[in-house]
C-alpha cells in the first residue's frame, strides 16, 4: 500500500473523464486526473474541478462567490469586489524588484516612453538589487551596475543595494546578494501585497501570501510609471500536502516531486498554492524553496498561506502594515493534488529538465564530476545549514569540487557565524572546510545561470554537477553538454562525499 | 482568401527587405498597417536568402472608419522542438547585454538559438553574421520556458524573425513577445514542428475572423493557428503602452 502512494504518487492521465463527471475541460491544459485508489486512505482521492469560467459578478444574488488567496490578492489591487479566472484587470502594484541585468533595459523603456524627464511611480516601491552579474571582469557586467546606480540617484529610488568594490564584497555596506532572498531579508515581502520583479523566480516571495510573479523589461518599464499592471487573473491549483517531513527530506524535494508529476508546462497560466500540515511545518526559507520553482511547472505563481510562521519573520522585519488574505471555503479550484509526504523520498531532476524527475537512490551509478550548493533556491541559511549537518554526520571529506555560493551577504555571514546543531559548536564554514570544500564564496546568483566566461564555479567544460539550483535546460550553469542533477542540499552534500548522484539516507540514518 | 481590395491610392508596391521596426511613422505596431493607403499585394517567389515581407491591405466598408489588419509573413521557417528554454533562445552570458540600446540590441541578434545543442544541425544565425535567413521559428510545446528576461524575443526579433508558431507557450515569454511587439506569437492547433523542415517556404496569413493560416509551400500544407485570443487587442495596438494610451490607462505621447 505505502509503496503504491510513493512510487506513483496519484497522478494518471485518465481518458474516461465522464468517471469523475467532468463535462468540459481546457484543452491545453495537462492536468492529470486521480484515479480511486480505493484500498487507500479515501482522503488519497482527489476531485477536479472545471474551471468556472461562465459566473458573472451580479448574478451570483445573494451568495457570496467564493475566491481563492490569489483572487482576493488581484480583487483588493485592482479595487474590484470579484474577480473570476480569465478577467484581464489592471492591478496597482506595491513592490517592484529589479536586478542588473534586466533594470538598464526597464528604465531605459520607462525613459522612452515616459519621457527623459519622467519621474517613477514610487520612489519608495522600487527595489533595485544588482545580484546576477556582479564579481566579474566583464565590462559590459559592470557597466550594468554603474547604469543603475545613475538612474537610482536621478530617480531618488530609496531601496538600492548598490555594489562598487568588486574585490571585497564586504566593503559595500549596501550590497545585499541575491535578490529574492534579499527581498525576504529587508522586509520587501508583506502578505497580500502584489510583487512583480524582472526574474522568473520572483515567484518565490509567494511564500509569505502574497502575488508575485515575473515580468519583463517592458512591463517593468510600464510600472516604473504608472504602478500598475495588466493581469489576467489566474486559475488556482491547489497542492494539499500533509504528514510529517521525514528528517532526510527536504523542501527542494517536495517541489522536485510535484514538478516531476505535473510537467514543465503542467501549472501553465495557473497560480499553485500549497497548503496542509507539512506546509504549516515548514520554515520560511523552506517556503521560499517551494515556491521558488513555480516558475519551473509553467506557475504564474505560487502561494502559502500566511500563519505564524510568516507574520513572525515578516514582523521582523517591516513595520509597512499589511492585510493577509485566505481562500474562500467556498473557492474554485482546478485541480487538487493530495501528497502524503512521510511516504516521499528524497529526487533529482536528471539532465535535462526541471521534470525529469528520478528517486536518488535510483541514480547512485551516476558519477559526478562536481557539486554546486547555491543560488535563491538552494544557497540561503538554512540550505547551508544543512548541508552542513550531513557533512558533520558523515565525518569524511568530499570526492569532488565542491562550490559553496551563499546567497546574500547574511547568508554568508551566518555560515561563518551561526553554530550548527548538533555540532559541538561547529559552524558552517568549519565543517566546510574539514569536509574539503571551497571556501565559500561572493554572495551573488553565481554559476546558477552560467554568466560571464569567469564566473566562479561556471561550467566550462562538459562535466556532470549535483546543484542545489532551479534550471537544468542545456547550457544553464555554461557548457551546452554539461549535465546538471537538480537536488536539495542534502542530496548535494551526499553526492559530494561519494563522488556519484548519493540519497541523502547514506549519511543522515 | 476571401478579402476584397479597393484601390483608393494605387502605388507601387514595395517589397521590404528588411523591417526596422521603430521607423514606419504610418504604423504605431510593426504589426499593424493603417488603411490610409493600399498596396497591391504581389507574391514573389523567394530567390534570394533574404527575408521578404509581403503587406497587404484588406479593404474594410467604409462607414467603418479604421480598419486594422495584420502583416502577412512569408519566408524560410526554423523549425525547433518542444520545450526552447530561453536560455536556448538567448545563452544567459549574453544578458548583459541591454535590449533597449540599439547596438546590444543587434549584437543580441547575432547570437540569437546560439544555445541550441548540437541535436540541431543548422544555425539559425550564421557565425559572423548579424542577421538570419529564416522569418519564421515553428516550435512545439511550452516554447520559450525558463527566465522572465525580454531579451529571447527581442534576439528573434532582432535576428530579423517576424513570427513564431508554436504549439504552446511558456507565459513570461508570451507576455513579453506582446509587450514588445518584437516577434509576433501564434498558436498552432496540431504539431506543425513534426511536420515542416527547416529551409520550408511559409507564408502565415491573417483573416478578418482574426484566425491565422500557415501555409507551407514546400509540403504543399496549411495549418490553422488559433486567435490570438486576450492578447489581440494589445498585440493590435502595438504593445503595453500603445494599449494603455488607447485605454486611457497613461496620457498619448
Amino acid at each position: 500500500m505505502a509503496s503504491v502512494i510513493s512510487s506513483s504518487p496519484f497522478l494518471c492521465k485518465s481518458s474516461s473523464k465522464s468517471d469523475l463527471g467532468i463535462s468540459s475541460f481546457p484543452k491545453s491544459s495537462q492536468i492529470s486526473i486521480h484515479r480511486c485508489q480505493k484500498k487507500s486512505i479515501s482522503r488519497k482521492i482527489v476531485s477536479v474541478m472545471a474551471p468556472q469560467k461562465d459566473r458573472s459578478p451580479g448574478t451570483t444574488g445573494s451568495v457570496k462567490t467564493g475566491m481563492t488567496m490569489t483572487e482576493k490578492i488581484l480583487a483588493r489591487a485592482s479595487e474590484k469586489s470579484l474577480v473570476v479566472p480569465g478577467d484581464n484587470i489592471w492591478v496597482n502594484v506595491d513592490v517592484l524588484m529589479t536586478h542588473d541585468v534586466c533594470g538598464p533595459g526597464a528604465f531605459g523603456i520607462f525613459k522612452r516612453e515616459f519621457g527623459e524627464k519622467a519621474k517613477v511611480w514610487d520612489p519608495e516601491k522600487i527595489v533595485v538589487i544588482p545580484d546576477h552579474y556582479i564579481f566579474t571582469a566583464d565590462k559590459r557586467a559592470n557597466r550594468n551596475v554603474d547604469i543603475m546606480r545613475e538612474h537610482c540617484r536621478e530617480q531618488n529610488i530609496k531601496y538600492f543595494y548598490d555594489i562598487t568594490d568588486l574585490g571585497n564584497f564586504k566593503a559595500n555596506p549596501d550590497y545585499k546578494g541575491v535578490c529574492h532572498v534579499a527581498l525576504a531579508q529587508e522586509g520587501h515581502c508583506r502578505p497580500g501585497e502584489v510583487l512583480l520583479g524582472t526574474d522568473s523566480h520572483t515567484c518565490t516571495a509567494g511564500a509569505f501570501g502574497q502575488f508575485a510573479t515575473g515580468i519583463g523589461n517592458t512591463d517593468a518599464g510600464f510600472v516604473l510609471g504608472t504602478g500598475k499592471i495588466l493581469l489576467k487573473v489566474p486559475p488556482t491549483m491547489r497542492f494539499i500536502l500533509d504528514g510529517e517531513m521525514p528528517s532526510y527530506l527536504q523542501a527542494k524535494d517536495l517541489i522536485l516531486q510535484i514538478i516531476g508529476e505535473i510537467s514543465v508546462a503542467g501549472a501553465t497560466y495557473k497560480t499553485m498554492e500549497f497548503s496542509g500540515t507539512t506546509i504549516e511545518s515548514l520554515s520560511m526559507e523552506e517556503r521560499m524553496t517551494l515556491c521558488n520553482m513555480v516558475v519551473e511547472a509553467g506557475g504564474k505563481n505560487g502561494v502559502i498561506p500566511p500563519d505564524a510562521t510568516t507574520l513572525n519573520y515578516v514582523e521582523n522585519r517591516t513595520s509597512v502594515p499589511f492585510e493577509p488574505v485566505y481562500s474562500d471555503g467556498n473557492a474554485s479550484f482546478v485541480a487538487d493534488y493530495r501528497f502524503d509526504v512521510s511516504k516521499l523520498e528524497p529526487v533529482v531532476a536528471k539532465p535535462h529538465s526541471p521534470d525529469n524527475r528520478a528517486l536518488a537512490r535510483e541514480c547512485k551509478d551516476v558519477k559526478i564530476d562536481r557539486v554546486y550548493i547555491g543560488s535563491c533556491t538552494g544557497g540561503k541559511t538554512e540550505d547551508f545549514m544543512a548541508a552542513a549537518k550531513l557533512f558533520h554526520a558523515a565525518g569524511r571529506k568530499v570526492k569532488v569540487p565542491t562550490f559553496l555560493v551563499p546567497a546574500t551577504q547574511k547568508v554568508w555571514m551566518d555560515v561563518y557565524a551561526l553554530p550548527v546543531p548538533g555540532a559541538g559548536g561547529k559552524t558552517c564554514a568549519q565543517i566546510f572546510e574539514e569536509a574539503g570544500c571551497d571556501t565559500p564564496a561572493s554572495p551573488s546568483c553565481g554559476a546558477c545561470l552560467g554568466g560571464p566566461a569567469d564566473t566562479y564555479a561556471r561550467l566550462n567544460e562538459p562535466q556532470v554537477c549535483v546543484s542545489t539550483t532551479n534550471r537544468n535546460f542545456p547550457g544553464r550553469m555554461g557548457h551546452k553538454e554539461g549535465q546538471i542533477y537538480l537536488a536539495s542540499p542534502y542530496t548535494a552534500a551526499a553526492s559530494a562525499l561519494t563522488g556519484r548522484v548519493a540519497d541523502p539516507r547514506e549519511f543522515l540514518q | 482568401m476571401a478579402t476584397s481590395q479597393q484601390f483608393l491610392n494605387p502605388t507601387l508596391f514595395k517589397s521590404l527587405a528588411s523591417s526596422n521596426k521603430n521607423s514606419c511613422t504610418l504604423c504605431p505596431s510593426p504589426f499593424l498597417q493603417l488603411k490610409s493607403a493600399s498596396t497591391i499585394f504581389n507574391y514573389k517567389p523567394l530567390t534570394s536568402s533574404s527575408a521578404t515581407i509581403i503587406t497587404r491591405v484588406a479593404a474594410s466598408s467604409s462607414d467603418s472608419g479604421e480598419s486594422i489588419t495584420r502583416e502577412t509573413f512569408h519566408g524560410l521557417c526554423f523549425v525547433l522542438k518542444d520545450n526552447i528554454d530561453t536560455d536556448q533562445i538567448i545563452p544567459a552570458e549574453y544578458g548583459t547585454l541591454i535590449p533597449s540600446i540599439p547596438e546590444d540590441r543587434e549584437k543580441l541578434g547575432s547570437f540569437a538559438l546560439n544555445g541550441l545543442p548540437k541535436f540541431y544541425n543548422e544555425r539559425f544565425v550564421v557565425p559572423g553574421e548579424m542577421k538570419s535567413k529564416y522569418s519564421v521559428i515553428i516550435g512545439g510545446d511550452n516554447f520559450g520556458c525558463g527566465s522572465s528576461r525580454e531579451h529571447a524575443p527581442v534576439c528573434l526579433g532582432a535576428a530579423g524573425a517576424k513570427a513564431v508558431v508554436a504549439e504552446s507557450y511558456a507565459r513570461i515569454f508570451f507576455r513579453n513577445c506582446v509587450a514588445t511587439g518584437e516577434i509576433f506569437p501564434l498558436e498552432s492547433e496540431v504539431r506543425i514542428c513534426d511536420e515542416c523542415k527547416t529551409g520550408d517556404v511559409v507564408t502565415i496569413e491573417h483573416k478578418e475572423d482574426g484566425s491565422s493560416l500557415l501555409i507551407n509551400h514546400t509540403t504543399r500544407k496549411e495549418y490553422k493557428l488559433k486567435p490570438l485570443g486576450d492578447a489581440g487587442p494589445v498585440i493590435d495596438a502595438g504593445g503595453i503602452f500603445a494599449y494603455a494610451r488607447k485605454a486611457g490607462m497613461i496620457p498619448s505621447a
